[in-house]
């Protein structure tokens, strides 16, 4: 008789504590599920697509790059800001440029063209590019990213840039 | 594992006491009468937890300034995923907060709970009851939309004119000249700098003191003690799982107003304050002039001193809750009293109007279909966060009706464009329209005096809308209202009265049915498009 009621007390206090984890267990799952949502979702916003006009194309040597620097608007959280942004766009051939995005692809170091020896030069751990943005030396994992770029009424046109895949 | 399991715990154990602690905590012994009735106190810690949690990560997204709050808040709702929850629940929680606060103190008022030993308890309960109320009052502000700006004029004013010490609460609130960017960051520091920690600080205090004299016994408790675990854990659990599904529920199903960005010049706002302080604005009506101080400080005060005092007025032995009829008449009296004051609050506040009524030609009307979307341009780079259209308020950058008549319309594209060129030092952004629509802002701008200021605020949000889609396809490349526009085709001053809303919109869409031979383009909108724009056409006078 004794032994009876004390397992049940006992059945009933499992009862008890299996429901506390539980209700605990959900009010934290109903908790952090949004909160894990609402940190690592990307906003809605929509990206700013658009052409900008970087120079005239015709003030470009044939292969010879050249650092020309514009504005473009960046949506940065609830704000839309204008930065100063610039390029290192090449004449390849007439009527077709390539522009390349000005940060090392190693650690986001500026990068120059070194006239002498023909190529980039990243002054940070000595990467070193060719013409074209693929990699001739050092630890650069990958060619220079690139922009889109477009040539049109003889104004060379910049779009959104594209990370580039392999050195 | 298990083996691994309890190394691992005896190794915490006989560094920390961990477990010891934890034991302690469950299984302290309290009165057999305990049960449901004392629940509310965990629910209030549980919710307090939730707000810091929630007001955590409002604060990841959101800035602290006039300039930027709104527009923060508003990405947050609109474009983070789970924003609008994360919002909800702080804004529900806090009022959630104020009603168990409540419940618990009447629990312990009615069961006298307060009585000898436990005054001090009650004591910092009743301080903790101020800071809730003190964190509804500062973050009531944060949002800084037309009921967070008007609400808290309403409030500095009222702290203003405290006997004594009226001044100096002005002062410290910065808020002589109106609410600005200074009383802004000082409500949000008290929100999330200064109450925090004294709340975690009294709350470890009270919890402290339930727990140095125990949870209060019926008074002829005769029954042997229990454990705190796990039976009233589990009743906590419950009462706090119930609070929680309320609060999941109006996080989820009521959305959280985010009004019009403040705006110092709006006088059709009519301010209130939340719920919870709404009896208080009712009270004041009943006390006019000189009186007034007595309805808004005094009584409130003695108030307060009253519920500090009232383990000190009430000195009688404890006796069982069903005989104590005087404290049940006192709660009962309150709940109704509160009751009463609100539902006349609520009862006496008139619809938000935002759509100026119809009727003779507003100043609005007259405008160019060029300036009238110059008003949405001003509305939607939120220049009235930092410009004020008329006098008083709070301003950052000048006010426009002032200096706009005296510059001109290439001098403010210049300056749109590039604001530290023309005005070097200044904190103002470069506006990023294009050029046609920063010769709107401007054409708008131009037309601006101390005297339209608040009728052309008052544009309609579907009219002004509709006159920027005029601008943007160049309808008045054909057309003309109010002398502005060519004339090759007809001229659209009174159409509302000419033709029908369906006879315009069908015309839009297939102009060569309804006027053969018309060289007017069909266009193709979208349904907001067709709607605003067709809108705008109709209140053409």
């Amino acid at each position: 008789m004794l032994q009876a009621t004390e397992e049940k007390a006992s059945g009933r206090r499992a009862l008890l504590v299996s429901a506390i984890y539980g209700v605990w267990g959900l009010v934290a799952a109903a908790l952090g599920a949004p909160a894990a949502v609402y940190l690592l979702f990307p906003p809605r916003t929509k990206k700013v697509e658009e052409w900008i006009e970087a120079g005239r194309a015709d003030s470009l040597r044939l292969r010879v790059p050249e650092e020309l620097v514009f504005r473009r608007n960046r949506v940065d959280g609830w704000k839309v800001t204008s930065d100063k942004t610039s390029a290192w766009v090449v004449k390849m051939a007439p009527g077709h440029v390539v522009a390349f995005a000005p940060q090392c692809t190693h650690l986001g170091c500026a990068y120059h063209w070194d006239e002498q020896k023909q190529q980039f030069l990243c002054p940070c751990h000595t990467s070193t590019f060719s013409l074209d943005g693929s990699v001739t030396s050092g630890p650069a994992p990958r060619a220079l990213d690139r922009f889109e770029s477009r040539i049109a009424d003889g104004k060379i046109l910049i779009g959104a840039v594209r990370r580039s895949g392999h050195a | 594992m298990p083996e691994m399991k309890r190394r691992i715990g005896d190794w915490l154990e006989h560094r920390t006491g961990i477990e010891t602690a934890v034991r302690n905590f469950l299984y302290e012994e309290i009165p057999a009468s305990s049960g449901w009735h004392q629940v509310f106190g965990s629910i209030a810690l549980f919710l307090f937890l939730v707000q810091a949690f929630t007001g955590i990560l409002l604060a990841f997204n959101y800035a602290p300034t006039p300039g930027e709050a709104y527009n923060s808040l508003k990405y947050i709702v609109t474009e983070l995923t789970g924003g609008v929850m994360v919002r909800g629940l702080h804004h529900w929680g806090a009022s959630m907060m104020i009603v168990v606060v409540v419940l618990h103190m009447a629990q312990v008022f009615l069961y006298g709970a307060y009585k000898k030993p436990r005054e001090a308890t009650w004591g910092v309960g009743v301080v903790l009851l101020l800071l809730t109320l003190a964190y509804g009052l500062t973050g009531y502000l944060l949002p800084w939309d037309n009921r967070a700006y008007w609400g808290t004029v309403v409030a500095t004013e009222i702290a203003a004119k405290a006997p004594l010490v009226g001044p100096y609460l002005q002062r410290l609130t910065a808020s002589e000249n109106g609410i600005g960017v200074v009383t802004f960051a000082r409500f949000y520091a008290l929100h999330v700098l200064l109450l925090p920690p004294a709340t975690m600080i009294l709350i470890a205090i009270h919890v402290y003191l339930v727990r140095k004299h125990g949870v209060a016994p019926a008074p002829d408790e005769k029954a042997p003690r229990k454990r705190f675990f796990p039976e009233q854990v589990f009743r906590d659990t419950m009462a706090i799982f119930c609070a929680f599904v309320i609060l999941f529920a109006l996080a989820v199903a009521v959305r959280v107003p985010l009004g019009r960005l403040a705006d110092p010049t709006d006088s059709s706002f009519v301010p209130r304050p939340d719920w919870y302080f709404l009896f208080l604005f009712q009270i004041l009506k009943f006390f006019d002039g000189p009186l007034e101080v007595f309805g808004s400080v005094v009584l409130p005060a003695v108030a307060v001193l009253l519920l500090f005092l009232v383990p000190f007025l009430d000195r009688t032995p404890a006796v069982r809750v069903t005989r104590r009829t005087f404290a049940m008449s006192v709660v009962g009296v309150g709940a109704l009293g509160w009751a009463g004051l609100t539902v006349a609050a609520i009862a006496t506040t008139p619809k938000q109007v935002e759509v100026a009524e119809a009727g003779g030609p507003q100043d609005w009307q007259q405008l160019s279909p060029e300036e009238l979307a110059g008003i949405g341009y001003f509305r939607r780079e939120n220049c009235a966060s930092c410009h004020s259209l008329a006098g008083g308020g709070s301003s950052i950058g000048p006010n426009l009706t002032a200096t706009s008549i005296r510059k001109s319309a290439a001098w403010m594209i210049e300056h749109f464009k590039n604001p530290a060129h023309l005005v070097p030092g200044t904190s103002m952004p470069p506006i990023q329209l294009n050029d046609s629509q920063l010769n709107a802002l401007a054409a708008f701008l131009l037309k601006l005096n101390p005297s339209n200021a608040a009728a052309l605020q008052s544009a309609p949000e579907v009219v002004v809308d509709g006159a920027m889609i005029y601008q943007s396809r160049r309808c008045g490349a054909c057309h003309q209202i109010n002398g502005v526009g060519m004339k090759l085709g007809p001229p659209l001053d009174g159409l509302g009265k000419r033709r029908t809303r369906e006879w315009v919109i069908e015309h839009f869409l297939d102009p060569q049915k309804l006027s053969p031979g018309t060289i007017m383009p069909p266009y193709r909108f979208n349904n907001r498009e067709m709607d605003h724009i067709t809108s705008y056409l109709m209140m053409l006078k």
